[in-house]
């Protein structure tokens, strides 16, 4: 643990944990583990992410790499993106799955909430348009189901349609016969993932310790 | 109200002054009856044997008591049952039910005994409860509740036991026979915080799901810790004190962990074995439902035997089981286990708390010492308080999501003692403990005082301190579809930031689950259609099906099954040629009759799968009124055809005779009937008006009339060639003929054919969508319903606009929207 203090960049790291959160320790593992995907560049491309063992069955693995280089997570109005990330970007990406302090008050929820919540839909939303359109929603469905074998493309279709349907009726409500539903906005995604409590959800334990050596 | 209170515990009174008397009048012939029987010479043609009857029936009429007053508190609702829970309610009749008992007797003949207890009545309820655990849930929580249930459970065992020790050698009591070993005894059977208790209350104020899991997992574990410790205890007072030293005490500490371990590993040992007996049961799906209650009941009374803990036994083993033996049976039979399960647990619950009121009613065993009953109340309360604040302390320095102040307070707070403790307390060996009365009197006031008391405030204090409640009862499909995502996205990032977390383990779990237990346990065939995403959308699917037919038959006609409150979507694509390839199969299993029972099989289950509250009646309760409305309608409209009148008896099959020229017979006679309409339609003058009226009187004639209608109304031949412009228009004036020709109200009848073509025969399905082109009315049209099988069966409606009734119709339609309105609202709800 105690190596990682000392490493020269410790200013570095001091302004990177105030602007993501995490503690030096944490962002210390991370820049190890960040060497060790990158072989000790100071860049990662998607390629480099191929080498995670345990990424390959992941059904939606291509989209969870994909969020690593989209810039709007990483700027407001970002567009488009990127080759290669550096550093500081796959930390921010990480801060996304950070747990919520033990004390936050109702408004830093609501906004740890909606960070967290726009991660998801930009990861939906491929074509960056605002809305998640039935198309990429379909597409998203089909990969998760991908793995499960015995459903077939049709039935994933049947499903994204489904639950289309659903956001559908519960967000828009009444729409007049000849109104075109365009697909689900950031506000009704807001909505409908209401009751999903996803700022306890979404999160995973970073340790202060450096597990990297027991899983490639 | 109060009338109505008057009025149920006037019949519950009633029932027990007409039956205890009786009783005990028969009590009395029975020890002269040697001596009648004597007397007796020639045939007696009614002979009163009251004494060969008379175990059971107690037990049987007890029961039946239990249920009256289950009933009375029940139909009570509102005014009082908001105010005080169920299980205090049941409590205090059985204050009063006692006091009756007494009167009558003068001694209580009737009481809760350990051996009634702890054999017939606590199992299923346990059982209940693993078996409807979220298991999920219970998993990721499950370091934080063995914590609770074991680190917590010693300390308060020890903390009560040792304090009123210390107060008792202090003179606090006065002069007792107690030694220290007896108050650590009693300490440890008053430490556990009972899960009959929990659930009853907690089922009524709809707490978040992770404080709901930690209570009640809690109390279903400590239990398990409780008996073992007391048992422990126990043996430390058999052997003396003196006899005690470091070995006896090593040996308590080791029984203590081969009782919780071995239970809990014997448990998973019969859930193996009910996952692989039900894996084979294809043959005889009839008793498939029994063999869960049977091995668990097993589970129970094996670990009993090998003296491990038995209720922690058979948690394990429901909780083990459940995943495996639901896709290992048939959906009635998991219908039927979980009804079963929850009428057993139910029944035994109301039994237990009416008990533990009758029982106070004895002045056999009340035995006051204040300065006990006093501090013992309040050791209890602090200590519970104290241990909970200081194991989350520790527990939010490890938890991902920490446990906040206020849910801590709602733990503490919600830390019910119960029946378990009450039967410990009488297990007591009065030889050994002089102060069992003591004992059993001060752990029922302890009872007392949390179910009826802390029950009674625990909702004010839930809404006061603004408790995060349960957000909503049912999970959407999007939901169950980002929380799919979720659970990969969350293993992804932890691959890449490459740390071995939680859902490193899951995902690891999950993997080998898949590969070999599954593979172990689960038919092959169940394997396959086991997704999880898949079943609900195969549940969404059924219940629109249901939706649409109780819509349908409130409307009159199928044809014009409109929501109003759903939206109106309009993708690109036409959804007919999408759900083609997809429907065939969801129609495969959903056949005739499984159309009708997967009523309540859809609500039930989609109650159950939010996980939030394993309540025990809310979920029947709440439903019933609904699943009763369409079950029944289901029940009475569906086409029934006349081989379904030739039953055969068999004790394995109660299936209807169904053959294949079935679906033939009734397409051909929704052909034939659409036709008669057709001309009928032509002559009829009014329609609106009549239909209006049939539907003011719903339930008129559904029962009989479907057999003879049938065949009054198809005496007319009919082509069953038809072309579907005329079938179109025909569909729609049914009604008419129905009234005109066969004299019999029941507007329904049509629907139930229209549902079963279109349900039962996916080859010629399609032929009948496609004959049902119409256009009902402008408005009508454009509004379709939001889910897939609906849409599928509408969308062709919207392409064609040639009917040449339609302005008829239009009518129709304006008048049914006024008075379905509600109706609407409900189902779209769903």
């Amino acid at each position: 643990m105690g190596s990682f203090q000392s490493l020269p960049d410790d200013h570095h790291y001091r302004t990177l944990s105030k602007k993501t959160g995490f503690s030096l320790e944490q962002i210390g593992i991370l820049h190890n583990r960040f060497k060790q995907l990158s072989l000790n560049e100071e860049i990662l491309r998607r390629d480099d992410f191929n080498k995670v063992q345990d990424l390959k069955d992941n059904p939606i693995r291509s989209q969870i790499v994909e969020a690593f280089f989209d810039r709007r997570n990483f700027h407001k109005d970002g567009v488009g993106s990127m080759e290669e990330i550096g550093f500081e970007e796959f930390l921010t990406v990480m801060s996304y799955f950070r747990a919520p302090a033990l004390h936050t008050t109702e408004e830093q929820r609501e906004v740890i909430r909606r960070a967290k919540l726009r991660f998801l839909f930009n990861m939906h939303d491929t074509d960056n348009d605002g809305t998640i359109t039935l198309e990429e929603y379909r597409h998203v469905v089909e990969e998760l189901l991908s793995r499960s074998g015995s459903l077939g493309k049709e039935t994933a279709k049947g499903i994204a349609d489904t639950a289309m349907l659903e956001v559908a009726s519960i967000s828009v409500g009444q729409m007049a016969p000849d109104e075109f539903y365009e697909g689900i906005t950031f506000e009704q995604f807001l909505k409908i993932l209401k009751g999903l409590e996803i700022e306890t959800r979404m999160n995973i334990h970073f340790l202060n310790m450096d597990t990297t050596v027991l899983c490639k | 109200m109060s009338t109505s209170v008057g009025f149920y515990l006037w019949r519950t009174v009633f029932i027990l002054c007409l039956v205890n008397p009786l009783m005990q009048g028969l009590n009395g012939e029975e020890s002269n009856h040697h001596h009648k029987e004597t007397n007796i010479t020639g045939l007696q043609i009614v002979k009163f044997q009251w004494h060969h009857v008379e175990a059971p029936y107690l037990v049987i009429l007890w029961v039946f008591v239990a249920g009256v007053a289950k009933l009375s508190v029940i139909e009570l609702n509102l005014n009082v049952t908001s105010v005080i829970p169920e299980s205090g309610m049941l409590i205090i009749i059985g204050f009063i039910l006692g006091g009756i008992v007494w009167a009558a007797d003068m001694e209580q003949t009737f009481k809760l005994t350990p051996t009634i207890f702890f054999y017939y009545l606590l199992p299923q309820i346990i059982l209940d409860a693993s078996y409807f655990m979220p298991n999920k849930l219970f998993f990721r929580n499950l370091g934080s509740i063995l914590i609770y249930a074991i680190v917590g459970t010693c300390w308060n065992a020890a903390a009560v036991g040792l304090s009123l020790w210390g107060c008792y050698e202090a003179g606090a009591m006065g002069q007792m026979d107690i030694g220290l070993l007896q108050f650590l005894l009693f300490g440890s059977l008053i430490a556990a915080v009972d899960p009959v208790a929990v659930i009853a209350v907690f089922e009524e104020v709809h707490v978040n799901e992770v404080l709901f899991i930690l209570v009640f997992g809690e109390s279903l574990l400590n239990d398990g810790v409780t008996v073992v410790l007391y048992n422990v205890f126990d043996a430390f007072v058999a052997l003396g004190g003196p006899r005690i030293n470091a070995t006896e005490i090593f040996n308590g500490i080791v029984s203590f962990f081969v009782v919780a371990f071995g239970g809990s590993f014997l448990g998973i040992l019969f859930a193996v074995l009910l996952c692989l007996l039900t894996r084979r049961t294809k043959n005889i799906q009839i008793i498939e439902a029994g063999f869960i209650f049977v091995v668990g009941y097993l589970s129970y009374l094996t670990a009993e035997m090998l003296s491990l803990s038995a209720i922690l036994s058979i948690t394990f083993c429901g909780v083990c089981c459940q995943k495996y033996i639901n896709a290992n049976m048939v959906e009635k039979s998991v219908t039927t286990v979980r009804h079963t399960m929850k009428l057993l647990a139910n029944g035994s619950e109301t039994i237990i708390f009416l008990f533990l009121g009758i029982t106070a009613i004895d002045k056999a065993i009340w035995v006051w010492n204040t300065g006990f009953i006093i501090l013992t109340l309040i050791f209890v309360f602090i200590y519970r308080i104290i241990g909970v604040f200081f194991l989350t302390w520790i527990l939010n320095k490890f938890r991902l999501v920490p446990i906040e102040v206020i849910d801590q307070v709602v733990m503490s707070y919600g830390g019910l003692r119960g029946a378990v403790a009450y039967g410990l307390a009488a297990m007591l060996d009065e030889d050994r403990i002089k102060e069992k009365n003591l004992m059993i009197s001060t752990t029922l006031i302890v009872v007392y005082f949390t179910v009826i008391l802390q029950g009674i405030s625990m909702k004010p204090l839930v809404q006061w301190l603004k408790v995060k409640r349960a957000s909503h009862s049912d999970l959407k499909l999007v939901e169950k579809l980002n929380n799919r995502a979720f659970d990969h996205i969350l293993a992804a990032v932890e691959d890449i930031c490459g740390r071995i977390g939680d859902n490193w383990w899951t995902r690891g779990w999950n993997r080998f689950e898949e590969k070999y237990i599954s593979w172990l346990l689960i038919k092959p065939k169940a394997r396959k259609n086991r997704d999880y995403l898949f079943s609900i959308f195969h549940k969404l699917n059924l219940e629109d099906a249901i939706n649409y037919v109780s819509q349908g038959e409130q409307q009159g006609s199928l044809a014009f099954v409109r929501s109003e409150q759903a939206a109106n979507i309009d993708f690109k694509k036409q959804f007919d040629s999408e759900f083609g390839d997809m429907m065939p199969d969801m129609m495969g299993d959903m056949n005739y009759e499984k159309g009708i029972e997967n009523n309540a099989v859809t609500s039930f289950v989609r109650d159950s799968i939010p996980s939030v509250c394993l309540d025990i009646h809310g979920q029947d309760r709440k439903k019933s009124v609904d699943d009763f409305n369409a079950h029944h309608l289901l029940q009475q409209h569906l086409y029934r055809s006349r081989k379904h009148h030739r039953h055969k008896y068999s004790r394995s099959h109660f299936s209807i005779n169904q053959s294949a020229d079935e679906m033939q017979e009734i397409f051909q006679r929704t052909m034939r009937s659409r036709l008669e309409s057709f001309k009928s339609a032509k002559m009829s003058v009014n329609p609106a008006k009549k239909i209006k009226h049939y539907r003011k009187d719903p339930t008129h004639m559904m029962g009989n009339g479907h057999a003879e209608s049938a065949d009054n109304l198809y005496k007319v031949e009919g082509d069953t060639a038809l072309n579907s412009e005329t079938s179109a228009k025909k569909k729609h004036f049914t009604l008419d003929t129905y009234r005109v020709k066969a004299g019999i109200e029941n507007p329904a009848f049509m629907p139930d054919m229209d549902m079963d073509t279109a349900m039962q025969s996916p080859p010629w399905l399609t032929e009948t969508e496609m004959d049902t082109v119409v256009a009902p009315s402008q408005r009508a049209q454009r509004r379709l319903p939001w889910t897939p099988s609906r849409q599928r069966r509408l969308a062709p409606m919207r392409i064609s606009n040639s009917s040449t009734d339609s302005f008829l119709m239009a009518d129709v339609f304006i008048t049914e929207d006024v008075s379905e309105e509600p109706d609407q609202k409900d189902q779209t709800k769903m």
